[in-house]
């Protein structure tokens, strides 16, 4: 066990866990933050996704001790002072998905996506989805809204 | 860990002390709390009584409490708006509790696509038998007659002078608004009648409205606990290791290894049951893989792959049964000069849900136990606990919790069976996280089916006959209402047979369309699983059992017969149909599509790559009428398919809510494109090798269709029917019959790989 300082939604937060663990069950177990969330362990579908340093991360194979001292944002800390993101908003505009239990990754993705690029062809867009998985098979659904999103952010560009 | 952050908004239900309808205040202990501990397991309500369905707390929040469960499509809000039209309440106060089996009625759980066609029978009826309650006690509290009365979002006035009024709120606290009810059916069948009448459904205002589904903004901003996420004091985290191959027996585990890793606490076994617990999640992870395990050899059960249709074909048959007959088929068969024979073949099929499985069981054989599931039948699990458990039914609770999209029995019924058995073990409550691979190649499959059709063509270029033959594993293998402990994986390891199995056939005229010809006759053979112990390929309900396999058949053969007598496959359609909602959803689809009435496959294809082509495909199922046109572009030397574009018409009645219907019917053509083109589970003589989702590829971003086009075809005057898996039923084929028309090969096996495409445009044979 060793004391691993995080950055996790703006807040400094200490744990005291084995550095190899997977930050995704340092999030869940010691820090109550459920909406990155288990789906595979491997890095394959990206329900565990967060944002370090706004690049979105598979937290389920990135060791704790990876993530020390870095900008950790998960969809708890989305919001801002209450508002949900834009890309939040988009979402729920566009009642996007069925169970929702894929959508942090896709959320979080998308935010990272259309940070680094505002308004994204189709192509770039599916590029950007082509390793999340959606079981539900709600993805029309999602395409519109971060075509949404997109251009909401074009409006008040 | 703060126990609130797993309170949902269903749970919202505070013990206020407010006065409930007809709510006793020996009951008022039972509002569900989600982390209540075992000892608040009280007996699943009787469902004659009014407040074992609805209650009115004191602010004015309507209860309501149902043995259903929100799977993902969003019947939680289709239930709100239909308890908010009967009761004249804004549906923002209309809160539930789901599957809770101290607190709901037994309704069946989920499941046939009934939830909103029979399990809101009952929600209706106790609300608009609340609301003729509530006006009977306005009426004296106002001095007027209920016929002068009208309610407006929860107050009740007097119509000539609406400043006297009285909320539903004062009313509740005011008198017993007791009924008992009239009780008739069981199961998803379970009905109750008041004196209330339900509205006409001409006078709706809430019911029909594309309102937002109550559960997506609190999820997508990160406020929703699924079963993954209960915390209960005390718990422990387990991992379960399966065997190293089917059949193969536990001779002994060293767990040395494990005992040196920080908050390793036990290793449990029961005979071939293995499993591990710890004092954190990831020390469970890490025991499990530490463990060193003999196995004896697994047995050699399973055929290779490659032989799996040939088995089928060649086995005899564990049960048969002849579902259709009409006329002499075999005589004018027998006679015919021209006969279209076909096969077609679908492989098993993992449910592979997005989260794997999760379970927290708190077990305590000489008290009261409670297991938290996501399983989508909470009082079929509750029996099936009692009885692995050996104690009466009154001393388990489950509560239900959602978890991740569970489209039938995927294994999240096993993952809770596990949670119990370490539980138990150990003494303390355990929380169970299936990984990957226990849910993908260790959960239940759908069942491979093959179908065999033969027609007879008459000199008129009429089908004179039909013949059908099915044989598939059964649906019901592992019983699809996990109500025995012989149903659950982990039991089964302990050494418990199944016996709780069922015979369940791939039937057309049930599973497909039941088309008119002059001489019928069809039959399905149930084949025996491969191993009556517990196996990685036994088989049961996934997603509208059998449909998608026994309509890939049917479908693609109407295809066949509509190119082999030179017709449109939607004309041809419409001349073999006597029903006339599935005639109207063939014509809707056909008209929003922009459908070309002439015959498959498309002429003047040129000399290029790439080819388009359309196909369509029809699913009739308890009710529901989908009519679903897929445009496909084909690239001849690779064989790739891609869908550009669904259309697709849908009849399921009345519709409670367009919005969230045409989002699970978009979600529901995806999952079936992705189970025509992309899912087969792979195995070897020994074990299912689909173990992830490299191993069991579904559909991703650049297979998505740019165009879904959903025709809504609502019927006021009809009750609702199902939704949440006919439009699941008929993708496959409309695809198939797409790459014919582009192509003019045909693919009678799915999935419609690049590989299999291939093949059928080489001309050889495509199986």
């Amino acid at each position: 066990m060793s004391r691993t300082l995080l950055k996790v939604n703006g807040q400094s937060r200490t744990v005291d866990v084995e550095p190899d663990c997977p930050l995704l069950y340092v999030l869940r177990d010691h820090l109550a933050l459920n909406n990155p969330r288990f789906g595979c362990g491997l890095g394959q579908c990206g329900a565990c996704t967060v944002l370090i340093d706004n690049r979105a991360v598979r937290s389920c194979t990135l060791p704790v001790s990876a993530a020390a001292g870095k900008e950790i944002v998960t969809l708890e800390g989305l919001a801002t002072d209450g508002n949900p993101h834009p890309v939040q908003k988009a979402f729920i505009q566009e009642q996007a998905f069925q169970c929702g239990y894929c959508l942090n990754g896709w959320v979080l993705t998308a935010k990272a996506l259309l940070d680094k690029n505002p308004h994204p062809s189709d192509e770039e867009m599916r590029t950007a989805f082509e390793n999340l998985i959606c079981r539900c098979g709600s993805h029309v659904r999602i395409f519109a809204a971060v075509r949404q999103a997109a251009d909401e952010t074009k409006r008040s560009a | 860990m703060a126990a609130k952050n797993v309170l949902s908004r269903r749970e919202f239900v505070k013990d206020t002390g407010g006065l409930l309808i007809g709510f006793s205040l020996a009951d008022s202990a039972v509002l569900p709390q989600v982390l209540a501990a075992a000892a608040e397991v009280t007996p699943t309500p009787s469902p004659n009584r009014l407040d074992a369905w609805l209650r009115i707390d004191r602010d004015g929040t309507v209860h309501v409490f149902t043995g259903k469960a929100e799977i993902g499509m969003g019947v939680e809000t289709g239930f709100a708006q239909i308890v908010a039209e009967e009761l004249d309440v804004p549906l923002a106060r209309v809160v539930f509790v789901m599957g809770d089996t101290s607190s709901t009625a037994d309704q069946g759980g989920v499941g046939g696509s009934t939830s909103i066609a029979l399990g809101s029978k009952p929600l209706r009826n106790v609300s608009a038998t609340a609301r003729a309650l509530l006006l009977r006690l306005a009426a004296k509290n106002l001095g007027a007659s209920p016929g002068e009365l009208q309610v407006r979002e929860g107050v009740v006035s007097v119509k000539a002078d609406p400043a006297r009024k009285v909320s539903y709120a004062e009313l509740a606290a005011s008198g017993d608004l007791d009924d008992a009810l009239k009780v008739s059916g069981e199961g998803f069948a379970l009905n109750v009648e008041g004196l209330g009448k339900p509205k006409d459904p001409s006078t709706y205002t809430v019911v029909g409205q594309p309102v937002p589904r109550v559960d997506l903004a609190p999820k997508i901003l990160g406020k929703w606990p699924y079963v993954t996420d209960v915390r209960v004091p005390g718990m422990l985290h387990g991992r379960v290791v399966r065997p190293a191959g089917v059949g193969a027996k536990l001779m002994g585990v060293d767990d040395s290894a494990a005992k040196k890793i920080p908050g390793y606490l036990q290793t449990v076994t029961k005979g071939n049951f293995l499993g591990v617990v710890a004092e954190n999640e990831w020390a469970a992870i890490r025991a499990a893989k530490a463990l060193r395990v003999s196995w004896s050899a697994p047995e050699r059960a399973f055929p290779e792959q490659k032989d799996l249709y040939q088995h089928m074909r060649s086995v005899a048959p564990k049960a048969t049964k002849e579902t259709l007959k009409k006329g002499d088929a075999a005589g004018v068969l027998a006679s015919t000069t021209k006969k279209v024979q076909a096969s077609y073949e679908v492989p098993f099929q993992s449910h592979a849900t997005m989260g794997p499985g999760c379970a927290v069981a708190d077990i305590h054989t000489d008290g009261l136990s409670t297991i938290w599931s996501g399983g989508q039948k909470p009082h079929a699990l509750q029996k099936g606990f009692a009885e692995l458990l050996r104690v009466p039914l009154d001393k388990v609770r489950v509560i239900w919790v959602e978890d991740a999209g569970s489209y039938g029995r995927p294994g999240f019924e096993d993952t809770a069976a596990d949670a119990v058995l370490l539980s138990q073990a150990v003494g303390k409550p355990v929380r169970v996280q299936w990984s990957r691979a226990d849910m993908t190649a260790w959960g239940t499959k759908g069942p491979a089916v093959v179908c065999d059709l033969a027609a007879a063509i008459d000199e008129r270029g009429e089908i004179g006959a039909v013949d059908f033959t099915s044989r598939a594993f059964s649906g019901g293998e592992i019983m699809f209402v996990p109500a025995t402990a012989d149903n659950y994986l982990g039991a089964q390891l302990t050494g418990i047979p199944n016996t709780s199995g069922v015979d369940e056939f791939a039937q057309w005229g049930v599973q497909a369309p039941a088309y008119v010809f002059p001489n019928v006759h069809a039959v399905s053979h149930v084949l025996s699983g491969f191993y009556s112990g517990a196996s990685p390929l036994r088989s049961t309900h996934l997603r509208d059992p059998e449909g998608p396999q026994t309509s890939f058949a049917v479908e693609s053969f109407m295809d066949e017969l509509a190119a082999a007598t030179g017709a449109d496959p939607i004309e041809f359609r419409l001349r073999h149909l006597d029903n006339a909602r599935a005639k109207a959803v063939l014509t809707a689809a056909a008209e929003k599509a922009g459908w070309e009435r002439r015959p498959s496959p498309k002429s003047n294809q040129g000399s290029g790559d790439i080819v388009t082509g359309r196909g369509v495909g029809l699913s009739t199922r308890g009710g529901t009428y989908v009519g679903t046109i897929a445009e496909v572009e084909v690239n001849r030397r690779t064989g790739a398919a891609r869908v550009t574009r669904f259309v697709c018409a849908h009849d399921c009645g009345l519709i409670i809510n367009p919005e969230a219907l045409r989002g699970t019917i978009a979600a529901n053509l995806i999952q079936s494109m992705s189970r025509g083109m992309k899912e087969e589970v792979t195995f070897d003589r020994s074990n299912v090798t689909s173990v992830d989702w490299t191993t069991y590829p579904i559909a991703r971003a650049r297979d998505i269709p740019a165009q879904v086009d959903i025709v809504l075809i609502d019927h006021p005057e009809l009750p609702p029917s199902g939704a949440g898996e006919p439009s699941s039923r008929a993708t496959a084929a409309a695809i198939a019959n797409a790459i014919f028309d582009a192509t003019g090969a045909r693919v009678r096996q799915t999935p419609l790989t690049p590989a299999r495409v291939k093949a059928a445009l080489s001309g050889s044979h495509s199986a």
